[in-house]
Formats: C-alpha cells, structure tokens, sequence
C-alpha cells in the first residue's frame, strides 16, 4: 500500500543533511505549524459550508447560493466581513482574560491535531501516550470558554460558562470511558498501534455488542462536549442568545466559531480512528479481490471520508433535535450514561480477556 | 423487573430519536424536490401576483386619458389614514355652467395600510388595486404620488 | 392562591429577556430574577410596542376601525376583524347572508390553523429545534397564498365588513382548500413523527409549567392555554355565533395544565379547524355577500359587547357609543394580556430554559398583549 511516510521521511531526511539538528528541528516545527494553520482554516470554511448545506437541505431549503458558483465562497465572504469587523472589548470586562480566551479555545483545538493520523504515515507526533493526550488537552478547552464567560461581564455570559463548565466535565467521563474501551482492546495508547490493531477489520465490527455500545455512547458524549445541538446549551440561543460569546464581535468571534468545527473535526476524527479504522481501508474476511480494490482508494480519502461521515451525523442531530435542559442534561450523563459505560466498561474487558472478539 | 424496564426506556428512547432523524434524512435526501424555497429576485419574470393582490392604489386612465374620478372625495372619507387627499377645482362645461372637477389626486403610498376601503367606497369605480409590490425608493417624496395624469380628463357620462 | 411577593436578595441574579431578545418573539420585556438558574420571579414589563390603537379607533369611524384591529394580534387577524364587523352587526341588528357566514367561519378557521401552525414552529424553536420552523412555514404558506387569492393580502387581510365579506370568493377558493386540507392532513403526522414523540420534547414539556384549573381561571386565561387546564371557556361552544351552533366539533380538553397538554390541545385544535371546514366548504350556499347597509354607519346610543374566539383565547371588543359616527369609547379584551399574567405563576422554581418553554406553549403575541 502506497504510504506518505516515504515523504516525510524524505523532507526529514533532507533537512537534517542541509542544515544542524537544531534549525532543522527548528523548520520541522515552522512547517507543521504551517501545515496545521492552513487546515485549521480551510476545515473552518469547509465545515460552515457543510452546516450552511446540511441546514438547508434538511429544512427544506436551498442554502447559499450567491457568492461564487453554488454559493462555495460564501464562507470566504463572511471570514473577510468578520475579520474587517471591530472587535470590541466590552468597558467592564477583564480586557486581557476577555481576549486571551479565544486563543486558548484555538489553541487547545490546533495541539489536539498533534497526534492524529491523517494518512498512512501521515503524523505530526506519533506520541505512544497519544489517546490519553487527546483526552487531558481536550479537556483544557472548557477553561478557554470559562474565562471568556467570567471576563466578559455579561449574565447571560457568565451562565452559557458555568453551563458549558458543568457540561465538559461531566460528559468527558463517557468519553474518556468509550475511549478506554478501545485502549483496553488495543493495549496500547498510541494511534498508530490503534490503527494498526484494526488491519483485520474495524473495531466497531470487531468488538460487536460492547463497542457498539461504547461508540453510541462516544457520539453522544462527543456532540456534548463540542457543545452542540441538542446539548448547545452553553450557546442557546433562544434562552442565553449566544451564551459565552455574547460579547464578542469581529475576529475574536470567529476564533471561537472556528475552534467549534475545527473541535468537532478533530473529535470525529477520533472517533474514526478509534471506532472506524483510521485511515484503514474497509475489508471483508477472505474477499482478497475486494480486498485488493478497496487498498488503491487512497488512505486519506478513507481518513476524511469517515471523519466527515461522522460530522454528518453530528450535523443531522443538530438539526433535528430540541435542546436538553440543563438538568436533564447532567442526569443523562450521570444516571443513563456514566452507569451504561462503567458496565460496558467490564463487559469489554471480560470480552478481551477471554478473546470474544474477532 | 427492573432492568427489562430500564432498557425498554431507554430503547424507546433511542427509537423516538431516530424517527425524527428519518424524517430530517428523508429531506436531506430529497432536497431537490422538497426544497420550497422562492428564488425571488431571480423569478421576476415567472413572478405572479394574485389578481386580487393589493399593492397600491392606482387610477386606470383610457386611451383617450380620461378617468372615471369626479372629485366627490368619498375615498377620502372612507381612507382611516389620511393617505388620500383629492384637490378640486371648478371647471367651465360646454354649456357655460361650472362644474367640481379633480384637479390632484394625491396618494401618499407611506401611509396607506392597503385596506382597500377607499376602493369600495368609490361610487365610480375610479381607482383600483394594483399588483405591484416593490415600492421603496430612496427618496421619501417619491412615494407621494399624484395618480390622475397631466391634462386627464372626467370621462364622459361619468357622474 | 397567589404567591407571596419574592424579594430580590443579595446573590439573586437579575436578568433582563428582552426587549430584544429570540425568546420573546418581539419587544416583550421580562425581567426575571434567578436564583442559580432557577427561576425565582418573573416581571413582564410592557410598553415597548404600545400604539394606543384603543385611542386610535375612538377617532375612526365604524368602518374604518376595523382594520386598526388586524394589526393587533396578526396572526389571527382575520378572526379579530371578525368581532368588530360582529359588534357593529349586533349593535345596528343587521342580518348578514348565510353565504357570507359560511365564508367568515371558513377563514377564521384557515386563520385558526395558520397561527397555530406558525406557533408549532416558533415553539419547536424556542425548545431548540430549528427545523420544524420550516416545516410549519411550508404549510401555512399554502394558507396565506389562499388567503392572498381570496382575501388580497397575506397577513392583514381587512376582509371583513359589517354586514358581510368585502368580495366574494375567489373561483379557486373550494378547490385549493380541500387540497390544503389533503395535504395538511398528510403533513401533520409528521409534527408527531419530529416533535411530539421526540424523548427530549416529551422530557421537556411533560410537568411543566402546571396551571390549575383554579389559578386558570382566576388569571382570566382563556383559548387553549386555559383548556388545556380543564376550563371550558371555548366561544364558540358557549356563545356560537354566525353558524358555529350548527356545526359539529369538539371542545378540546385537557386536564394536566402542563405544557405538554396546552401543546396537544393546539394540536388537536388543527384537526378540529380542518374537521369545520371540510363540513363548510363543500355546502357553501349562493346568494348575497353583504346586507345593505347605509353609507355611514351610526351605532345606537349605548354599549356593546361582543367575544369572539381567536387562535389565543377570548376576544372581547366593548364599544360606548354616544350614538355619533365613531365610538365614545372602546376597550379590546386580548387573550395575550391574561395569558401572559399567569406566566409569574406558572414559572416560579423552573429552570431558566422551562421559561422559555412555557412561554413558546403561551402562544404569546406580542402587539395582542400590547396594543
């Protein structure tokens, strides 16, 4: 199978032969940073345009459709609106926490690409601690919303916070819990061995019932944690307007927009690569011509194709489901949730121990 | 048993959700035909008014420019909102004698509320609704309208 | 019975929802004082779209008036033009042509499933879920596009005139009716399918928001928020007027008084409303559209009262006539008002986020409850 680590093996190889280990390192970290922005940016613009189509599609209408051929620009014109916007900083807020936020939220959501895998040998950091890097940097992010809620100095700021807090950490639980179920299965914490350990099929196909279980449990918990719809409560609009980012205007704004889809890409793209096989090609037991054909569809294309099936599905709730309240929301995880998985979670190493897997 | 109900629950619960879920999906799906959005600006030329649509007020003039309106301000009367204001003058008939004729029919189109009252209140049948709908203007004087058109006359045998 | 005065104490937070505000569907400003996020009080501040349109129709004359009262509560502004060419039908003893009583009730039911379809997807949207917005538009489109043919106009129709309907039926009426209804019955089922028998709906409207027959009644609800707590107070059962005494349906009832009840008894409501047409729309008789009345209407000394049921509740319009051309006085009886004055009650120890519910199942119009 064809694999980019031939590339990047390539560029690694060539930099350390023209330049000291040090400034090599050194442009190793420029280029991916690069690297990292430029998909940072065009997954935002690819994203707002896929919502804007499944929305409108789903409610019955055309979606944009004025700004460049089928409306495709329509992103690019509101990033250059908003980023030709004032961004205002309120009088009473805490100037520096009110702006400092944004750049946490984006910050959290750009190191969490460090350890995926977008393609075959396509890594930033094949870290051996990789999943449980996700989890404790993920978790980070609900400090980014909570200064910007404290320091905007806006009730309806300050509640979106404190909802949004409760909601992170509470849901994180779940998805740490669906998340270890594969770890325990795997026996590694490293995405690459992840991956690896799904040569022969996918685990959600693999681990049957428990990783069924343990998948539906990660979306739920998941679409919580990246505070959408039917959990937005953090944002609700009809009730808070726009929650913790009420205040906010212009650029900052849009850091906070971004960091939502670019957050939602990075968690389905786990759960891609957790549940769904990486960049794994899709393959059925002795059917090796099957096999063979499934092998020549390039890995990334399996990689974003599933990550973006997921986003689908995280898009369909949105727009199908009312919102939780904000009681309803903590029992789901804590009495529905969080017991289902803790038993899910002894099911799954009863299941490893014994070898009931495929 | 508890546990069987703990999982029909919860079952149910999942149940409710996906059929919602099929229904969006269907729509999703089948966006081409379900999709009942009106392109507006861009179906202008399909664009059709219901005949009985009120837009404004307007005064249909023949093709000899005569009207139908004898000045009697019955729509004025009948108008909750000042928008009309008809302006007469006497005018010399063939036989000598004066005659009340309109000299202005003035509408003001940002007033009116398009009840239609002056339009059934009019004993002649002078003025009628018309379909149009794009009114605005950047100047505000424009929409003070003088509907009977320059050297229009009363039709004859119109009392 | 009511509640004693909650005092704003130190650690209370007090918000301000509205005037503007997605919550409010318009200027209504509630100041709610919130303990954590529950809900410790409530006060409704009016003001914000006041026209004095009361004051306004004391200098118009009985035909005219009736259009002001359109802009009142738009949504159902058919019915309410309905009460005031009633009042003055009553007022001067005019018998108006069966043709036109057939038509009237006809329209005020199409207006009846409008609003309570556009309230459907407002609800849907305070709750959170944005799509049924949609749906609900693409059907009471159909609606407002008969009401254009017919009537001349989408939402501020001003069709009806003492003494009958302005001018009669369009060819078309009858056919694209009964097609509405084919359709709309087809359609419905899917309000169920989306909302009704959603987990997370059925969560967050069932309990909640409960108002007592009692305090329903001694708040002056009426409409289906009030039957939807067990008050029989529809006007049409109780005080037909036109030929609704001739017609079968039911009075719907509920007796939880939560939202999720004043959410079915609107519901059911449609099916009724369709059921009241498809009696009407096959039998309309021919004949006169309006009875002769004089150029310039003047009303007897005295005073008038007439209710009529709109898609909210009980409309009363009450005129003192000194006997002139304009009426000396006029008050209008909105069902918004009242309904909005159990709101305190009904929200007191919910969630911010019930508020919002409970205010989506209220049906509130904002110009209705400030006029």
């Amino acid at each position: 199978m064809f694999s980019l680590s031939h590339i990047t093996d390539l560029v690694n190889a060539w930099l350390y032969q023209q330049f000291p280990p040090t400034l090599a390192l050194l442009l190793q970290f420029v280029i991916v940073g690069i690297l990292v922005i430029t998909l940072f940016s065009i997954l935002g613009l690819v994203l707002i345009m896929m919502e804007r189509r499944v929305a409108a599609w789903m409610q019955l209408r055309l979606g944009p459709n004025r700004v460049g051929p089928r409306g495709m620009f329509q992103t690019v014109a509101d990033t250059v609106k908003l980023i030709m916007k004032e961004g205002m900083t309120p009088n009473g807020a805490d100037k520096l926490m009110f702006n400092l936020a944004p750049y946490i939220v984006m910050m959290v959501s750009m190191v969490i690409m460090a350890p995926l895998m977008f393609a075959d040998g396509f890594q930033i950091w094949d870290i051996n601690i990789g999943v449980f890097f996700i989890t404790a940097i993920s978790s980070v992010s609900v400090i980014g919303i909570l200064m910007a809620g404290w320091a905007s100095n806006n009730k309806y700021s300050l509640l979106g916070a404190m909802r949004s807090g409760a909601q992170i950490v509470s849901y994180e639980l779940s998805a740490g819990l669906s998340i270890i179920t594969i770890v325990i299965l795997t026996g590694s914490l490293q995405v690459s061995e992840i991956i690896a350990a799904q040569q022969t099929g996918w685990w959600i196909f693999k681990g049957h019932i428990p990783v069924l279980i343990s998948f539906v449990i990660f979306i739920i918990a998941v679409t919580a944690e990246t505070n959408r719809a039917p959990f937005d409560l953090a944002e609700a609009e009809s009730e808070l307007t726009a929650g913790f980012h009420t205040e906010y205007s212009g650029m900052k704004f849009a850091l906070f927009f971004l960091a939502e889809y670019v957050n939602i890409f990075v968690v389905c793209a786990i759960g891609a690569t957790l549940f769904l096989g990486g960049w794994m090609p899709f393959h059925i037991g002795s059917w090796e011509s099957f096999n063979h054909i499934m092998d020549y569809i390039p890995s990334s294309v399996w990689f974003f194709g599933k990550t973006f099936f997921l986003i689908f599905v995280i898009m369909w709730f949105r727009w199908t489901f009312p919102r939780l309240r904000i009681d309803q929301l903590l029992n789901l995880e804590w009495k529905y949730l969080l017991p289902i998985s803790m038993f899910n979670l002894i099911l799954v190493t009863l299941m490893a121990i014994m070898g009931w897997h495929f | 048993m508890f546990l069987k109900e703990y999982i029909k629950d919860v079952w149910g619960a999942i149940s409710s959700l996906l059929k919602g879920m099929k229904l969006t999906g269907y729509y999703f799906m089948h966006h081409n035909k379900e999709a009942i959005t009106e392109q507006y600006p861009d179906n202008r030329k399909t664009l059709k008014m219901a005949d009985r649509f009120r837009g404004e007020v307007v005064m249909p003039h023949d093709e000899n420019n005569e009207h139908a309106c004898t000045g009697c301000t019955a729509c004025e009367l009948a108008c909750p909102n000042g928008t009309i204001k008809i302006i007469t003058k006497m005018e010399p008939t063939p036989e000598g004698k004066k005659k009340k004729a309109i000299d202005t029919f003035v509408y003001r189109l940002e007033l009116c509320t398009m009840c239609n009252l002056c339009v059934e209140a009019c004993p002649t049948g002078a003025i009628k609704m018309d379909q149009t709908f794009e009114h605005s203007v950047f100047d505000r004087r424009l929409l003070t309208k003088k509907l009977n058109k320059p050297d229009s006359k009363v039709r004859e045998g119109v009392e | 019975m009511f509640e004693e005065v909650a005092s704003t104490e130190q650690g209370d937070l007090v918000i301000n929802i509205g005037p503007q505000h997605p919550a409010t569907h318009g200027v209504l400003h509630l100041v709610i004082t919130l303990n954590g996020e529950t809900v410790k009080k409530v006060e409704p501040h009016l003001g914000y779209i006041h026209r004095s349109i009361e004051k306004m129709c004391e200098s118009l004359s009985y035909r005219q008036f009736i259009y002001v009262t359109s802009r009142m509560d738009y949504l159902s502004s058919h019915i309410n033009n309905h009460g005031c060419a009633m009042l003055v039908e009553k007022a001067l003893q005019i018998e108006i042509p069966s043709r036109a009583q057939y038509i009237r009730v006809i329209m005020d039911e199409l207006t009846r499933l409008a609003s309570h379809q556009l309230w459907w997807g407002a609800m849907a949207m305070d709750i959170g879920a944005l799509t049924p917005f949609f749906l609900a538009f693409r059907e009471r489109e159909m609606i407002t596009d008969i009401m254009e043919e017919t009537c001349g106009a989408r939402l501020t129709m001003n069709y009806m005139v003492p003494g009958g309907i302005m001018y009669d039926i369009h060819p078309d009426f009858c056919k694209k009716v009964k097609e509405f209804i084919k359709h709309f019955r087809s359609k419905i089922d899917e309000y169920d399918e989306l909302l009704t028998g959603n987990i997370i709906f059925q969560n967050r409207m069932k309990g909640i928001g409960i108002l007592s027959k009692e305090d329903a009644i001694s708040y002056g609800c009426s409409g289906p928020t009030a039957r939807a707590s067990g008050v029989s107070c529809d006007v049409r059962k109780i005080y037909p007027y036109e030929i609704y005494d001739q017609l079968k349906f039911d009075e719907v009832l509920a007796t939880e008084g939560d939202s999720f009840a004043r959410y079915q008894v609107r519901l059911v409501e449609m099916h009724q409303s369709m059921n009241i047409i498809e009696q009407l729309i096959d039998n309309i008789p021919e004949g006169e559209i309006q009875a002769k009345t004089k150029a310039v209407l003047k009303l007897p000394k005295g005073e008038f009262y007439t209710r009529i049921e709109t898609a909210r509740g009980e409309f009363g319009i009450y005129v003192v006539s000194e006997g002139g051309t304009t009426p000396y006085r006029i008050k209008f009886r909105s069902p918004g008002f009242s309904n909005l004055s159990a709101l305190d009650h009904i929200v007191r120890g919910h969630k911010i986020g019930d508020m919002v519910a409970i205010m989506g199942t209220l049906d509130l119009v904002i110009p209705d409850i400030d006029r």
